[in-house]
């Protein structure tokens, strides 16, 4: 072989390792990308059920029911909407009422959002920054979640960090 | 007093750091070699007063004194010792010291064992390192300042974020900061040698071991940061594709990549360019890496606070270095000597081969982390990216580099032979096969993928035995030859054998956890018995007991295995006071390399207790793979070529080669 054509081998493998990267990154984004909603935006959007998103607000005060079995029932509310939760398995450790809550899962036929994992803010300022920002966008910003988490305040979520 | 001498000593070493950055290279454009030495005395010095800074902030977390700002937040009079030490670095402002100590004591190793560099390349090497030291000791004192003082000191401090009190907030940020930051000694060597225009074979044998000593640390950080999420954050869970995990695997796939790439620069005095880009890709991975965890633009448990000021400096601080020395490399790259040539089937072909691959993988983990940030800022909308997107790219990019891995040793220098390899991988293929059957008609019905998969870790593990067997004519030359050849092999290739081998060790973990994982998740009341994978758990009694600075609920759980009591686990649940938070402390069953995993929920009025069990088979494999990928490492490192240092090349080859 030449050096020319030692070159092109290289240069023709690396572009087609490259090209499948990207074919794969583009398959992935178009299936596993998750959105995030707020009770509001998801009512505007018509999310379609089964399509799975990211639910973000506060915890309605008094929604909380325990079921058997580690079944829980619970709304997510935004100041304007509010959706029903039903989720099955053990809370983050501070999970609340009337605090900030992130869960993942999709609306199911009856309108109930199906959570399969439950993020729960993790310090007494903290809130997620998903759902701080919608709060803030629309006006239900309180100064009192939190004047602004503290330099100590780590935050952090109840499941996967 | 102690704050003072503190804050003052890191004023200097920032003064230390300047003349660092900018004396030497002036010394080196005039040949002055007294100028030139100034780097070694000013990185040594610089050292020095990074340490004094260090333990001042040690001794006011030691002493608790609350009248500084960053112990007030972050300590607690009734914290244990150690966590009073550890809790150092458990902050925004004591890591990013830890950070910059790092740097000091990478600079200072270079000044003190660099004696076999040229003076030149020393004392550009160690002008590189002052700025990046300049720049992060500016960001300190100028946004995160430990040494503040409180006007008004309170009696009591605000006490540690609960989830860092433990062992592993001793072990995994420093380690990981040894990686991390190790990996600027090789970035200052690509932008000295940039600078320099010149670059040898010599280079790649100086850079090799700093590269290697960062890999080492790097790979049982991330493993440590692992093992510490699996059991703390009682989710049984290992690795979350988190971006601040990302953060910290793409540096880690770089440098890998490194690693691969300077033994082909150093062996075969080719690459040279791809090194070099290499070498400052790692380090931009790694700043990239500190942006995203202190920035505050990204929310995990490792965000320590969200300050938009200090979001900008770290992003200056990015944009100056990474676009400076990628600017520096399009300016400069082409005046370096192209090197020599070589096959497609070759070590040379399968290390680049290796390359393509780890870039690549990195690449798809890198828009992964950042694409979801990227979208926000243009569209505002907001999307997670998760586990799904990083299993579909990053999976199957590793499948043929796992592939590739068992004949890149085994094929030689400039022309390999890739049947020659394969017949000497017969008995590594036989064993792959084997274990593929074994597996599918132990697990029958089951997954198809993850026999497969362990296919192909045995095949990965068992090749690099083959080359081992190989190397020292096991089984063909009588046994005692055998031995002594095993004894006569250099390290480096024990090194690639073990490292290698621990990608399989790993892989067969990841597969078994993730595929054969048994849980049992519900709420027990006590003397009911829960069953997982065979095992009877049975929930004995909960109690409570008081802790230095919390209160604890722990169950106590008796363990048998047909019928036979085994062991008790205690899982707890901690309640700190001073937060308000609590944290689950897991209990953990070792068998074999298989865990038993109790974590605990709420507790009902009834006595009951939520409670999550988990059988994780293999488990532990997952972290046995990079202790054993780091134990090759250091094992290539003690190799006597390495240790010895590099030979300095001849004056006349020099002269020539700056006539270039």
């Amino acid at each position: 072989m030449t050096r020319k054509q030692r070159r092109l081998t290289m240069i023709g493998g690396s572009l087609a390792v490259l090209a499948v990267a990207a074919a794969l990154v583009l398959n992935a984004m178009r299936d596993s990308i998750v959105f995030f909603s707020t009770p509001s935006m998801a009512a505007e959007k018509q999310i379609p059920a089964g399509k799975r998103f990211r639910l973000g607000g506060l915890v309605q005060p008094g929604s909380l029911v325990r079921g058997d079995n580690l079944a829980v029932n619970f709304s997510v509310a935004d100041g304007s909407a509010v959706l029903p939760v039903a989720y099955k398995g053990i809370l983050p450790d501070l999970f609340r009422e009337g605090q900030g809550v992130v869960a993942e899962g999709a609306i199911d036929a009856s309108g109930v959002f199906r959570a399969d994992t439950v993020l729960a803010k993790h310090d007494e300022t903290y809130m997620p920054k998903d759902v701080a920002d919608a709060l803030k966008k629309q006006g239900h910003w309180k100064d009192d979640y939190g004047a602004k988490p503290s330099a100590s305040a780590a935050p952090m979520q109840g499941a996967p960090k | 007093m102690i704050a003072e001498a503190g804050h003052y000593a890191l004023v200097l070493a920032l003064a230390l750091s300047l003349i660092q950055s900018t004396v030497p290279i002036a010394g080196a454009r005039w040949g002055d070699a007294a100028l030139m030495n100034v780097a070694r005395s000013t990185a040594l010095a610089q050292l020095l007063f990074v340490a004094v800074s260090c333990t001042a902030l040690v001794m006011l977390h030691v002493s608790s004194d609350f009248s500084v700002a960053n112990v007030f937040e972050n300590s607690h009079s009734t914290k244990p010792l150690l966590y009073k030490i550890t809790g150092v670095w458990g902050n925004h402002e004591g890591s990013m010291l830890l950070w910059v100590a790092i740097l000091a004591l990478f600079g200072g190793l270079v000044a003190a064992f660099g004696n076999n560099l040229p003076l030149s390349l020393r004392a550009h090497v160690l002008a590189v390192q002052g700025w990046i030291a300049a720049a992060f000791y500016l960001f300190i004192l100028m946004t995160s300042n430990p040494f503040l003082r409180i006007a008004t000191p309170p009696i009591e401090g605000r006490d540690l974020n609960p989830v860092l009190q433990d062992i592993g907030l001793a072990v995994h940020p420093p380690m990981l900061y040894l990686g991390y930051v190790g990996f600027s000694i090789s970035f200052s060597f690509a932008v000295a040698a940039l600078m320099e225009g010149r670059i040898d074979a010599a280079w790649a044998r100086w850079v090799r071991p700093w590269t290697l000593v960062a890999w080492i640390f790097l790979t049982l950080g991330i493993a440590m940061g692992s093992y510490w999420a699996y059991y703390e954050l009682g989710w049984g869970g290992w690795w979350f594709w988190d971006p601040v995990e990302n953060a910290s695997l793409m540096p880690w796939l770089a440098g890998t990549a490194l690693l691969h790439s300077a033994v082909v620069m150093e062996k075969r005095n080719a690459l040279k360019v791809w090194t070099i880009l290499l070498s400052i890709l790692t380090f931009s991975l790694s700043l990239l890496g500190t942006f995203l965890v202190r920035s505050g633009v990204l929310t995990s448990v490792h965000a320590f606070a969200t300050d938009p000021t200090r979001g900008v400096f770290i992003l200056l601080i990015l944009c100056f270095f990474i676009g400076g020395s990628l600017t520096l490399y399009a300016w400069r790259a082409s005046t370096l000597k192209q090197g020599g040539l070589f096959a497609p089937i070759s070590r040379e072909g399968a290390l680049v081969l290796n390359n393509l691959f780890l870039t690549t993988a990195c690449a798809t983990v890198f828009v992964g982390t950042l694409y979801p940030l990227a979208l926000e800022v243009l569209t505002g909308d907001k999307i997670s990216v998760g586990a799904p997107f990083f299993n579909l790219t990053f999976g199957p990019l590793f499948v043929p580099l796992m592939m590739a891995m068992s004949f890149g040793p085994l094929l030689a220098w400039k022309r390999g032979d890739l049947l020659g390899a394969a017949q000497r991988l017969t008995a590594a293929g036989i064993a792959a096969l084997v274990a593929i059957a074994v597996a599918y008609a132990w697990t029958y019905g089951g997954s198809t993928f993850a026999p497969l998969a362990i296919g192909l870790a045995i095949f990965v593990i068992a090749g690099a035995m083959c080359d081992l067997a190989e190397r020292t004519a096991l089984f063909r030359a009588p046994f005692a030859t055998a031995m002594q050849r095993a004894r006569g092999l250099p390290r480096a290739t024990w090194g690639t054998a073990f490292a290698h081998a621990g990608v399989g060790v790993a892989l067969i973990g990841i597969v078994c956890e993730t595929t054969w994982n048994s849980e049992y998740i519900g709420t027990l009341k006590p003397n009911e018995v829960a069953r997982v994978a065979g095992y009877e758990l049975k929930l004995d009694g909960v109690t409570q007991r008081q802790g230095p600075n919390y209160r604890e609920m722990i169950a106590q759980f008796t363990v048998r295995l047909d019928g036979e009591k085994l062991s008790v686990m205690t899982p707890s649940k901690r309640n700190f006071t001073t937060r308000g938070s609590s944290t689950t402390e897991a209990a953990l069953l070792t068998r074999g390399a298989s865990q038993l995993y109790i974590s605990l929920g709420e507790s009902t009025n009834e006595g009951a207790v939520a409670v999550r069990i988990y059988h994780k088979p293999l488990v532990l494999l997952i972290w046995w793979g990079p202790v054993l990928m780091a134990f090759g490492g250091m094992l290539s490192l003690s190799d006597r070529r390495l240790r010895v240092g590099a030979p300095k090349p001849a004056k006349a080859s020099r002269a020539l080669q700056a006539a270039e």
